[in-house]
């Protein structure tokens, strides 16, 4: 799970079923896990208004049938989230009161799907959030602004002008981001070895 | 009172100097021979007759030349200066105080003729004569906020109020202390400070913000921070991190008086009258340590400080790794005596 704290960084908790006309659910990869035990405890017409968005990423056809058997209203398996934007967009454009988010899996997912949501004019107490899976961090850089997804090595090289950055425990909300900055700044050259600080 | 604005750069050949005067007046931070964090908030009342504390917003005799270097900054980066869509009003709140305070203030450089809406603003130093309708966007060259930021020194994060917290939702920041307005744009006051060490532990940002929700209109609040900086960079951006991080490397015993500066911010914080926002000037000084040592009594009390800060704060200020170097620098001008409280000169 998530170590440490940062006070910049949101807190997740658990799932749980509220009332609502409908239940929109976006996760990613183990995030599917989250909404097969909420099912646990739904009432037999809860997944009559709901619609997932799933993006399985590395964890395949692991969670798809399951997911199916739900049988919720509307689902959908995609190939990325940036593949999967437009339709958040309008799902959340077309969303009446009533709507209860819910966001589960990785950080990044979550923390941009967040941001679009609460710039759709969703309330806070609307969206609901559970970590589950992988703690890779999606990374911006503050030099050049370029987004890294997935970095799982500190310090790694920002995917877009190549410099060497570590990870610093400084998180936007509006960019779902972690900040990245040059580790060699003051020493050219001198970078220390890549550990894997994330899974 | 004439001031003589000075032409000098704060990048490249780094051509900044205090006058003699200017040092006089430099917000020296240490009230005491020690430093850690405290409230060290109080009223921002006209005090001590020349002094930075005097005026509501301080013109000095860097005023033009850290405009020109505004201008430069914003150029090259324009997510220097952001502004939320609800912000528009306090940005107007923030132009009428900063264009009132100065035209009353400093009649021989500013001036300000109001007829209702119609506003008509010199700013003599910098040439600058506009006529505009007040709360009318199309009448300015800039947003609201960014036109007067850009006239006025230091910057400026203008803060929302609501739910009980303050959201960093709009600013000018083009003279930081290593912190992004862009990445933290839209943060809460907690969420921003995050990176400090041991204050979050202290209550330090707890009771600071309970102080700053109840700032008053007219009343407005101060405080001083400080760093350390090499050479006169105003723009000490994480940005641009990759630029001048380096320049650290280069100070030695023989340049340190030049090079070496401490950075002083005056933080002052007024309530914005029609948006309930409040502003955020941070005003930055710099002297070089060869300015700072020509008073005694701030000579010692710096090597003291500086001496023995504890590490995480010289590690979070930037200055870790030079620090036995300063210190031994400033040790020549520390010969053991006492110190007299407060911060003023001798």
């Amino acid at each position: 799970m998530l170590e440490g704290s940062i006070p910049s960084r949101p807190v997740y908790g658990v799932l749980e079923i509220r009332p609502g006309r409908l239940h929109l659910m976006v996760a990613d990869a183990e995030g599917a896990q989250a909404i097969l035990d909420l099912a646990a405890s739904a009432p037999s017409d809860f997944f009559a208004g709901a619609h997932i968005i799933y993006l399985p990423k590395k964890s395949g056809d692991k969670f798809v049938a399951r997911l199916e058997r739900l049988a919720p209203a509307q689902l959908y398996v995609g190939p990325s989230y940036e593949a999967a934007l437009p339709r958040l967009r309008r799902v959340l454009a077309g969303a009446h009161m009533g709507l209860q988010v819910y966001l589960a899996g990785t950080e990044g997912l979550m923390g941009q799907a967040m941001f679009e949501a609460t710039q759709a004019g969703i309330p806070h107490s609307a969206i609901q959030t559970e970590h589950r899976g992988s703690t890779v961090r999606r990374v911006q850089c503050v030099h050049c602004k370029g987004i890294t997804e997935d970095v799982t090595h500190d310090p790694f090289r920002c995917a877009h002008c190549g410099l060497h950055l570590f990870v610093r425990d400084h998180y936007s909300r509006r960019i779902a981001a972690f900040q990245g900055v040059r580790i060699d700044a003051e020493d050219p050259g001198n970078i220390p070895e890549s550990v894997e600080r994330f899974r | 009172m004439t001031i003589i604005f000075k032409e000098e750069t704060f990048h490249d050949d780094f051509t900044f100097r205090n006058s003699p005067e200017a040092v006089k007046r430099f917000p020296f931070p240490f009230p005491e021979d020690s430093y850690m964090y405290s409230v060290n908030l109080e009223p921002h009342k006209s005090y001590r007759p020349g002094s930075v504390y005097e005026r509501t917003f301080d013109v000095d005799e860097h005023y033009v030349s850290e405009m020109r270097d505004r201008a430069r900054v914003l150029a090259e980066d324009p997510l220097r200066c952001q502004s939320l869509p609800h912000m528009t009003l306090a940005g107007w709140d923030l132009l009428e105080l900063i264009m009132t305070s100065k035209a009353e203030e400093y009649p021989e450089l500013f001036e300000l003729r109001r007829d209702g809406a119609k506003w008509h603003w010199i700013n003599r130093p910098l040439g600058i004569e506009q006529k505009f309708t007040f709360l009318d966007e199309t009448t300015l060259p800039y947003g609201p906020m960014e036109y007067i930021t850009r006239q006025t020194q230091g910057d400026f994060a203008v803060l929302d109020q609501r739910d009980d917290n303050l959201w960093m939702d709009a600013g000018m920041v083009t003279t930081q202390a290593d912190w992004s307005l862009d990445f933290d744009i839209g943060m809460n006051f907690f969420e921003w400070h995050a990176p400090v060490p041991k204050a979050h532990e202290m209550g330090i940002f707890q009771r600071a913000l309970k102080f700053l929700l109840n700032v008053q209109q007219g009343s407005p609040a101060r405080r001083l921070n400080w760093t350390m900086t090499v050479n006169p960079l105003l723009d000490t951006s994480p940005e641009n991190y990759h630029k001048w991080g380096v320049m650290k490397k280069d100070l030695t015993l023989e340049n340190m008086g030049q090079m070496m500066h401490l950075r002083v911010e005056l933080q002052t914080f007024f309530r914005l009258p029609r948006s309930n926002a409040l502003v955020f000037p941070i005003r930055c000084y710099l002297i070089k340590l060869d300015e700072l040592v020509t008073v005694p009594k701030w000579a010692r009390r710096f090597h003291r400080v500086i001496r023995d800060l504890p590490a995480e704060l010289a590690t979070y200020k930037g200055f870790i790794t030079n620090r036995p170097k300063i210190v031994e620098w400033l040790s020549r001008y520390d010969d053991g005596a006492a110190t007299s409280p407060g911060i003023w000169p001798d």
